[in-house]
Formats: C-alpha cells, sequence, structure tokens
C-alpha cells in the first residue's frame, strides 16, 4: 500500500484508452463495447480511425453501463438508453451549476 | 456472525416465489441505485438490496441462507454445527466474518475447489470512493487519508471486510465531479488475475469567496458607485494569493472582468480563468459630509436610470 509507486491518472478527455484496454478495465467484452459504440452509447474520438481510441470519460459511461446491466438485468439497448438519458442529466446539471457560479450572491458587505 | 434478514430487507415473505423475489428487488434497485438514485444514503441501500437478493435469487444459496435459522436482525448468531459441510469446507471459523461474504466465499470456493483443477483467473475488485477536499487543496494538489472498508480472502480462502486506510496523493487538476483512476490499488487479484483499481470522485467543498464551474472561478467583487464610474485599481484575492485588477471606468453592475489562467489548474498542464463579477454597492452608515456630495450629484446629474420604462410606455399605446 505504497502511495508513491501508484500512478494516478485523471479520467478526462487527455488520457486516451484503445478498446482493450477499457474491456479490461471496465469488465465487458471487446464484443460487448462494440455494441454499445454501434448504439450509440459510447463514442470513440474519431470513429472512422482505426483501431479505435476513446476518451477517459468513456471508462467511467462504460463502468456504469457495467453496472446497471447486472444490476437491472437489461440488454444492451436498454442500457444504451439509459446511458444516453444520464448523459443528458449530467449535461444539463453542469449547465446547472456554472449558471449557479455565475449568479451573484446576496451580499453584506458594510 | 451478525444476522441480516434477506426477507425483511426485500419486504418479501419467506414463502416468496422467485418471481416475487425478483419483482421486489426490481422496486428497490429502481429506487436506491447510485447511478439512478439522487438519495445520499441509496448506495449503502442498495448494497443490501442486492445483497439480499443475490442469495435468495440462487436457490441454493437461499437453502442454504434458510438452514442458517431466523434471528432478529443483528443478532449475533453461529450457523448450526454441520452447516457449511455440503459445501466441501468444514473449518470455517464464523467469529468476524459477513454473511455476504460466507455466501460469496461458497461460491468462489466451490469455483476454486481442490488442487490441480484449473483455476481461473479472478481479477481483484475495483474500489470506488469520494474524497471531500478544499478548494485551496485541489489547486495545489493534496493527499489524503481514506478510510475504506475492503472486502479481502484470508488463508483459508474466506472473505473477510477489513478497514483499510488508504493514502492517496490528488494531484493538481482536480474539480468538483472529477474522476481519478489509481491502477492496482483496488482489491489483490486471485490466481495471477490483475489487481483491481481504486476510482477516486473530487467532490470540492464550498469555499466562502469562490464559486466553481469546471475549472473556472467565480467571485463577486463589491465596488462603491465612484469607483464603479470613474475605475479603479483594487486588489482581489486568488488562490494564487492576491493581485491587482484593473476596473475599467463605467463598469456595470453584473459585468465579468475576467482574470486569465486564475483559476483551477488543469490536468492537461493548462488553467481556467477566474471571473469577478461587479456588484455595486453602497455604504451602509454615511456620513453627513457623503449625504451632501450625494446631493451635488443628484442636483448635477441629468442621469434617468428609468428612461426607458416612459419609452416603454408610450410604445404601448
Amino acid at each position: 500500500m505504497n502511495a508513491e509507486h501508484t500512478e494516478a491518472v485523471w479520467l478526462t478527455e487527455d488520457h486516451e484508452l484503445s478498446l482493450a484496454e477499457l474491456a479490461e478495465l471496465s469488465g465487458l467484452s471487446e464484443a460487448e463495447l462494440r455494441e454499445l459504440v454501434d448504439y450509440g452509447a459510447v463514442a470513440p474520438i474519431d470513429p472512422d480511425s482505426s483501431p479505435w481510441v476513446f476518451s477517459g470519460k468513456c471508462l467511467l459511461t462504460i463502468r456504469t453501463a457495467c453496472r446497471l446491466r447486472i444490476s437491472f438485468d437489461l440488454e444492451p439497448h436498454g442500457v444504451a438508453l439509459i446511458l444516453s438519458l444520464l448523459d443528458r442529466i449530467q449535461e444539463l446539471e453542469a449547465q446547472l451549476a456554472a449558471l449557479r457560479a455565475q449568479l451573484p450572491h446576496p451580499t453584506r458587505y458594510s | 456472525m451478525k444476522y441480516k434478514d434477506y426477507y425483511r430487507i426485500l419486504g418479501v415473505a419467506r414463502s416468496a416465489t422467485v418471481e416475487d423475489i425478483k419483482k421486489a428487488y426490481r422496486k428497490l434497485a429502481h429506487k436506491y441505485h447510485p447511478d439512478v438514485s439522487k438519495d445520499p444514503e441509496g448506495e449503502e441501500k442498495f448494497k443490501e438490496v442486492a445483497e439480499a437478493y443475490e442469495t435468495l435469487k440462487n436457490p441454493e444459496k437461499r437453502a442454504a441462507y434458510d438452514q442458517l435459522g431466523s434471528y432478529q436482525p443483528g443478532q449475533d448468531f453461529q450457523p448450526p454445527p454441520d452447516w457449511g459441510k455440503q459445501f466441501g469446507d468444514s473449518h470455517f471459523s464464523f467469529e468476524d466474518v459477513d454473511l455476504a461474504d460466507l455466501f460469496a466465499g461458497l461460491a468462489a470456493g466451490r469455483h476454486r475447489a481442490g488442487p490441480g483443477t484449473g483455476q481461473i483467473r479472478m481479477p481483484g475488485q475495483d474500489y470506488e470512493v469520494t474524497a471531500d477536499i478544499s478548494l485551496e487543496e485541489a489547486y495545489r494538489g493534496t493527499e489524503v487519508e481514506l478510510n475504506l472498508t475492503v472486502p479481502e480472502y484470508d488463508a483459508k480462502g474466506l472473505l473477510h471486510r477489513v478497514p483499510r486506510i488508504f493514502k492517496v496523493r490528488i494531484p493538481k487538476g482536480a474539480t468538483d465531479g472529477q474522476r481519478l483512476r489509481l491502477a492496482g490499488r483496488g482489491g489483490k487479484g486471485l490466481n495471477g488475475g490483475r489487481d483491481g483499481d481504486l476510482y477516486l470522485t473530487v467532490a470540492l467543498r464550498p469555499h466562502p469567496l469562490f464559486r466553481v464551474s469546471g475549472h473556472d472561478l467565480y467571485l463577486d467583487l463589491p465596488l462603491a458607485p465612484w469607483e464603479a464610474v470613474l475605475g479603479a485599481t483594487v486588489e482581489v484575492p486568488t488562490l494564487g494569493g492576491p493581485v491587482r485588477l484593473k476596473v475599467p471606468p463605467n463598469t456595470r453592475a453584473g459585468q465579468q472582468l475576467r482574470l486569465s489562467r486564475r483559476g483551477l489548474p488543469k490536468p492537461n498542464g493548462k488553467e481556467g480563468d477566474l471571473f469577478a463579477i461587479a456588484q455595486v454597492v453602497i455604504p451602509a452608515a454615511t456620513s453627513e459630509r457623503e449625504r451632501e456630495l450625494f446631493r451635488q450629484l443628484a442636483e448635477g446629474s441629468t442621469f434617468n436610470p428609468r428612461g426607458r420604462f416612459q419609452q416603454e410606455v408610450k410604445s404601448e399605446r
């Protein structure tokens, strides 16, 4: 348990992952991942390039997909649908947070 | 070992059919699943529900569970003497074993039964935690100590919940909700399987001055009326220390003054911005001399702040 030896990686757009890495880290098979891409739930950075490269954020989406599939016993299509709705919720929540941050707060200056 | 009433957790009778159990589970999972629920205690509740379902949906595990007998939730109990023998292991110590781990252990034990029979590589479990840090800590990077209770196999291959302290370095680049992956810091893999990972979610504590949006920060900047009109150079706090900001003449309330790259550092080495939102404020108490100056201003000014009211009302007619 030595912190010094562990590489900490931010899961953002800047951290790129291959299909094989995504499969290993998420617990889904490459075939299942391809299916999620087909349904539009996960998108490679450039869908036309080969091999596919994914942003680190995808790993979080896919881990969510994996949990949902197991917990609710869902078909890949159902998982894809939930993921796209969760995505929209997240986007709206981010917008709401951004607007709240810009809203001046009542002042108590004297 | 502490007893858990799986039937009560799912809200079904002990005689419930598999179909009833599935239905009850689905209903509760909808309510508490951490990915879809907003309930702050959802995750804990969902774990309980999932654990109950995991055991009761499987006829063998359910039968084994029923053989334990029925106790009050939380009551300490010992399984019947021969319990566990039918699963090929007779020397359990039930002292500090969690009920869930016992059933998981039984299933895993059978997969790993006997030397030489193909040992399956099992990747270690991934752990997920949230770390509350301050804005200052996110700005500089920090080290946090996290207390986790994690399942670990003992020498006999039985799972135990063990408290562990994790020291995790959070590099700068954090913002609210951002995730960090620490490779290999999760559960140990079995039979050569890779170790699990630790996933950490950063939660920023609210700051009395700065509000966060992504890696940008927002700060209310109070200005006196004359500062807003005439312009001023004012000192503004930033996470990196105070800086001097030039407020241009005729700054309106609500106007945002951008302090480029004074926000939170990003993982890619860039920085967010700091936005100072101008607010025109008036003193709570004024002296006679101040009031006199305002009177002179009122007399000498042709400014009509509500000019638009008349215009708009006219155009309605």
